[in-house]
């Protein structure tokens, strides 16, 4: 694992890149990232969350400077510039349940094409989806969702990568770590290997292709 | 006492000792304050923590220990914590015995409507779909009308949030359940007589024999 800075880090993303954002409310969000991303004026983004936060917050943040053209999400309530945006045209919001969306991720970091859910059946969800019934119960077909990038937040990383989060921060992070092309991650502590022991490992480091170092 | 004082109370009284229960945003999370003594109930946040607790004191908050709206929150003992892929598994998975949620709408069948008005509010369904979905039991807590315009309706108008009805509903005037798929006044709170219930609701209601009052 080669530490990077922040910003050798951000300019590894393209613009119009598709990225796995963790953090829940902000919660758990790499910061830092999101931060150099703004400062870069990396536009035209598409940006898989949970939710979009609030102005000044996270995902916030590349929301209220206008660099997200899409979104996918399973909340935007906490947002009215999100909701402004999406009035006006300039920013997709595809909104989808949450156990969904995670689930659709997951499906992509294991190798899976879907998964079938009874969430959303008979609902405005089911809109243009594949009605699968297994053992006389409906399910929808929900097909993998995979991005170029994740950016994962950790409370602690070793030398070589290996993350572990701190209690609800873990949120999306060890699930989008396996479903980009990229994984990007910060921690709030640096330690050296050892450090964090094998059963608290939430993330192994061969999946962490970037750690940013500290500044 | 307060409306959503009334709903929060009477809900409590459907915990039960050891139970795993989700509380949405709004009234549910009041239900809380109000857990009976001698129980032990295990409260799930979805964003990933079994145990949530009350809120810290000032200045003890830990920035990464927030409830399903952000909020500090704290953490009781024998908590813990995980990602929101397991967390959604709990619930899809049938291991949360009872959601809370608030609600828009109920139809008379008990089917749901409480995540998005059309052209007005959008704020997406979060957790919602599958909580419903998923809970062994649903209750929903709400204000009987808004605005004095009927909320317990014969059909819907706004989106459905699942096809699975619910299990209870509990407002500052009754407390309604679904016994065959049919609304069914349980109980009405002190003071509140039937034909008051029944003008303030457009769905059919099913008068249960021997209504009870409302216990808070």
């Amino acid at each position: 694992m080669k530490a990077r800075s922040v910003s050798e880090a951000v300019e590894r993303i393209p613009e119009e890149a598709s990225l796995m954002i963790g953090g829940f409310m902000g919660v758990g969000t790499p910061e830092r990232l999101i931060d150099e991303l703004v400062r870069q004026g990396k536009r035209g983004l598409t940006v898989i969350a949970n939710d979009t936060a609030m102005p000044g917050r996270g995902i916030g943040k590349l929301i209220s400077a206008g660099l997200v053209a899409r979104t996918i999400v399973s909340h935007i309530g906490l947002n009215p510039e999100t909701q402004k945006q999406m009035i006006a045209g300039t920013l997709a919001v595809d909104l989808v349940p949450q156990g969904t969306l995670i689930e659709r991720i997951r499906a992509a970091g294991h190798g899976l094409g879907g998964v079938l859910t009874p969430t959303g059946v008979g609902t405005l969800v089911e809109e243009g989806k594949q009605v699968i019934e297994v053992d006389g119960r409906a399910y929808l077909l929900e097909i993998a969702l995979r991005a170029d990038f994740a950016l994962v937040h950790a409370m602690m990383a070793d030398y070589f990568g290996n993350l572990r989060y701190a209690l609800t921060a873990r949120n999306f992070n060890p699930v989008i770590a396996l479903a980009a092309d990229t994984c990007i991650a910060t921690a709030d502590h640096i330690v050296p290997v050892g450090v964090i022991p094998p059963d608290d490992v939430m993330t192994p480091a061969p999946v962490v292709d970037v750690l940013v170092a500290n500044s | 006492m307060e409306p959503q004082i009334i709903i929060a109370r009477r809900i409590a009284l459907e915990l039960r000792d050891h139970m795993l229960v989700n509380l949405g945003i709004g009234i549910p999370t009041l239900v809380a304050n109000f857990v009976p003594k001698d129980l032990h109930v295990y409260f799930q946040s979805e964003n990933g923590l079994i145990g949530t607790g009350p809120v810290p004191e000032e200045g003890m908050a830990h920035p990464m220990l927030t409830d399903a709206g952000g909020r500090s929150v704290g953490a009781l003992p024998g908590a813990c914590t995980f990602d929101s892929a397991f967390s959604f598994g709990l619930i899809r998975g049938g291991h949360v015995d009872m959601t809370v949620l608030g609600g828009l709408q109920v139809d008379q069948h008990g089917r749901l409507a409480n995540w998005m008005i059309p052209g007005k509010m959008v704020p997406g369904m979060g957790g919602a779909m599958d909580l419903v979905t998923g809970a062994k039991r649903v209750v929903v807590a709400m204000q009987h009308t808004a605005r004095s315009a009927p909320k317990i309706v014969k059909r819907l108008t706004l989106p459905l949030t699942s096809m699975r009805p619910i299990d209870l509903l509990v407002t500052e005037l009754a407390t309604i359940g679904f016994p065959d798929g049919r609304a069914t006044l349980l109980e009405t709170a002190p003071g509140v007589d039937v034909a008051t219930v029944i003008a303030a609701t457009e769905a059919e209601l099913i008068i249960a024999d021997g209504i009870r009052e409302m216990p808070t």
